[in-house]
């Protein structure tokens, strides 16, 4: 094995992305599975893991379940979070880190405590996604510990388009002068834009014209 | 109120919230009664007779009979499964949460039944993560199912067992491939597999696996219960049933419309979603999905919304999912918006996708920026040309086709932004050195 540099790469003149590698051990062995005495899980992190293990005829199966629990718990997919899982589920932590960084939805580094996608794919971007990712993150400006804003491929809600999903719930269609008012009711820990929920909108609708004439 | 244009079958009563509840799915349509009727006295070759001989086609996208894909599991001892797809990221694509939303226990009774034909012992619903809410709603009826003794173990008495997990995944477009759907339900990164082995002989844990779409197998409670020729009494000889249309883009009343294939597509546009916004008027549309070639307003709106007309026309019915584009869109931009989209989902594995999106992407932008050159849009299209068809999945290809189409049918309006925005000469570009392009151009 060559050797490698603090960052685990075997060329240290490239450049480093500190979001792959923030509190991250490259020297650790890759191949050890870590035991669980060694990684302090919390108890109803373990027996949560290990209920969704037995749900699958392959305890492998688990690992985005188990990447949810973790993230859920510790807001992100943090290293240490990834090694209690990867102990529960006797797997190795870098199989674990593989499989988060695939996936959008987890997250290997820290993010804002709500987390808000604006889809700008193509039907709500003919409808003025655009603007209204614009206006979340002007919205939450300097907050990025509370927010996470965020534009987001198709979120199967072009019905609703311009939509956001705000804490994992849909909301459309919205207006731009929309998006402070959301931030405004999660600061004060409000419902939010109650009468923009998409679980509660009829089959098909009319729907309000979409700001702005000219798109692209 | 449903449309009298609409034909509701699949969205029958579901405008009525307590269609959610076990309670109200029998009530208001009569559930669970083809699953009873199923389990209690139909034979597996029956149940698949029956689906065969309805034409049946995929709602996911590709179209293939439903009934032909479950005949293709092996017989015999070895474990089967059974995975509802319900990864729906296709770019204007709804309808899949519309169905799971407002009716779960229908879509929990076909993959019963469906288990049935397939002899299936264990069944996942593989739902994507951002679908939050219909999650939820999932988890709740099928634990209302399993106490009713509608899953688990000796269904309805019958000796028969049946195990469904409802499965979330994590963001990533990919895993609504079958193959990558197998890889991260295994819990896996979601790239795709080589094919063959299908996932009908080799799937999930290596065992025999029949993967349907949500909408797919939410239509088999009621073929088994009416009878192959209930179902074919709606559409076309070749595109049987109704299919639930996602439109949206810009138009009035984007939604969910179920009609009988075979319908009009302007009937569809401009009848049940209300026609372009005010003063507008249509210059094209995706008729199956951001995957699908778009068609101009003259090829495509006097068309028939069936498989093989779209077919005929170039292009794919593919999940059913109709975008709106009117003359305000600038078709440059919504190519680079299709192809960004695919460049980002690319899982990476294959590289004619992993650098052909990614080029693809660059071009375009260079195109918007007004920076390209009208031989650009000859190097774009051939990218294109040298994706499809050189992939583990279709991933690419799906950008490939619409990019492709756009640049085709459109190439004025390329040409136009090249000209106006960029101010090169086309004729005084140096030409590339021998060998770099490749001879395909």
């Amino acid at each position: 094995m060559s050797p490698v540099d603090g960052y685990g790469s075997s060329n240290p003149n490239l450049p480093v992305d500190p979001a792959l590698t923030e509190g991250r051990v490259p020297d650790r062995n890759p191949e050890a599975i870590p035991e669980l005495h060694e990684v302090d899980c919390p108890p109803e992190l373990r027996q949560r893991i290990e209920e969704l293990m037995s749900r699958y005829p392959d305890r492998h199966s688990a690992s985005i379940p188990a990447l949810w629990a973790v993230q859920e718990r510790y807001g992100w997919c943090t290293p240490d979070g990834i090694r209690q899982a990867a102990a529960v589920m006797r797997v190795t932590p870098a199989y674990l880190e593989s499989v988060a960084s695939f996936y959008d939805m987890l997250h290997t580094s820290p993010v804002g405590t709500h987390r808000i996608w604006v889809c700008t794919n193509i039907s709500c971007w003919m409808r003025g996604a655009d603007e209204l990712l614009e206006a979340f993150k002007a919205a939450c400006e300097g907050e990025e510990a509370d927010f996470y804003v965020t534009g987001f491929e198709c979120l199967g809600a072009c019905d609703i388009a311009p939509m956001a999903s705000i804490d994992q719930r849909y909301y459309g269609p919205l207006e731009a002068a929309e998006a402070g008012v959301a931030i405004e009711q999660l600061r004060a820990g409000a419902e939010v834009l109650p009468d923009k929920v998409q679980l509660q909108r009829p089959l098909a609708g009319d729907t309000p014209a979409p700001g702005g004439d000219s798109v692209g | 109120m449903a449309d009298p244009r609409e034909t509701r079958v699949l969205l029958d009563q579901a405008e009525d919230p307590a269609l959610r509840t076990l309670e109200g799915y029998k009530r208001l349509v009569g559930g669970y009664s083809s699953m009873e009727n199923a389990y209690r006295t139909m034979e597996q070759d029956e149940v698949l007779s029956e689906l065969e001989d309805s034409g049946l086609r995929g709602r996911g996208g590709a179209g293939f009979s439903m009934g032909k894909k479950a005949s293709f599991l092996p017989r015999g001892e070895m474990q089967k499964y059974l995975c509802c797809n319900a990864d729906e990221s296709e770019p204007g694509a709804f309808k899949d949460r519309e169905l799971m939303q407002r009716n779960p226990h229908q879509l929990i009774e076909g993959i019963a039944i469906a288990a049935l034909a397939a002899d299936a012992g264990h069944a996942f619903i593989f739902i994507r993560g951002e679908y939050n809410d219909q999650a939820n709603i999932l988890d709740r009826a099928v634990a209302e199912a399993y106490e009713a003794g509608y899953l688990g173990t000796n269904i309805l008495g019958t000796h028969r067992d049946l195990e469904l997990v409802v499965h979330r995944g994590a963001g990533a477009y990919i895993c609504g491939e079958e193959t990558a759907l197998l890889d991260a339900l295994e819990g896996k990164r979601g790239n795709p597999r080589l094919k063959p082995p299908f996932p009908a002989v080799q799937g999930l844990y290596g065992g025999p696996t029949l993967i349907n779409n949500v909408e797919t197998l939410s239509n088999v409670p009621r073929i088994v219960a009416r009878g192959a020729d209930w179902f074919r009494g709606f559409g076309t000889e070749q595109s049987p049933g109704t299919k639930v249309v996602s439109i949206s883009g810009r138009v009035r009343r984007p939604g969910n419309y179920e009609v009988e294939l075979g319908i009009s597509t302007r009937e569809l546009i401009y009848g049940l979603a209300g026609g372009p916004l005010p003063g507008r008027a249509v210059k094209a549309f995706f008729p199956g999905g951001s995957s699908s070639p778009v068609l101009t307003a003259a090829e495509g709106l006097d068309l028939p919304y069936s498989f093989e007309a779209m077919a005929e026309a170039g292009s794919m019915l593919g999940s059913g999912s109709i975008i709106v584009a009117d003359d305000r869109v600038s078709i440059p931009q919504l190519a680079l918006r299709t192809a960004r989209f695919y460049h980002h989902e690319s899982c990476g594995k294959c590289t004619p996708c992993r650098e052909g999106t990614n080029w693809t992407t660059k071009m375009l932008e260079r195109v918007v920026r007004g920076e390209a050159t009208p031989m650009d849009l000859d190097i774009i299209a051939s990218v294109q040309q040298n994706i499809i068809g050189h992939c583990l999945c279709v991933l690419g290809d799906s950008m490939a086709m619409p990019v492709g189409a756009m640049v085709r049918k459109f190439r004025a309006e390329f040409e136009e932004v090249i000209e106006t925005a960029g101010g090169v000469d086309p004729h005084t570009v140096v030409a590339p050195p021998p060998g770099i392009l490749g001879a395909t151009l």
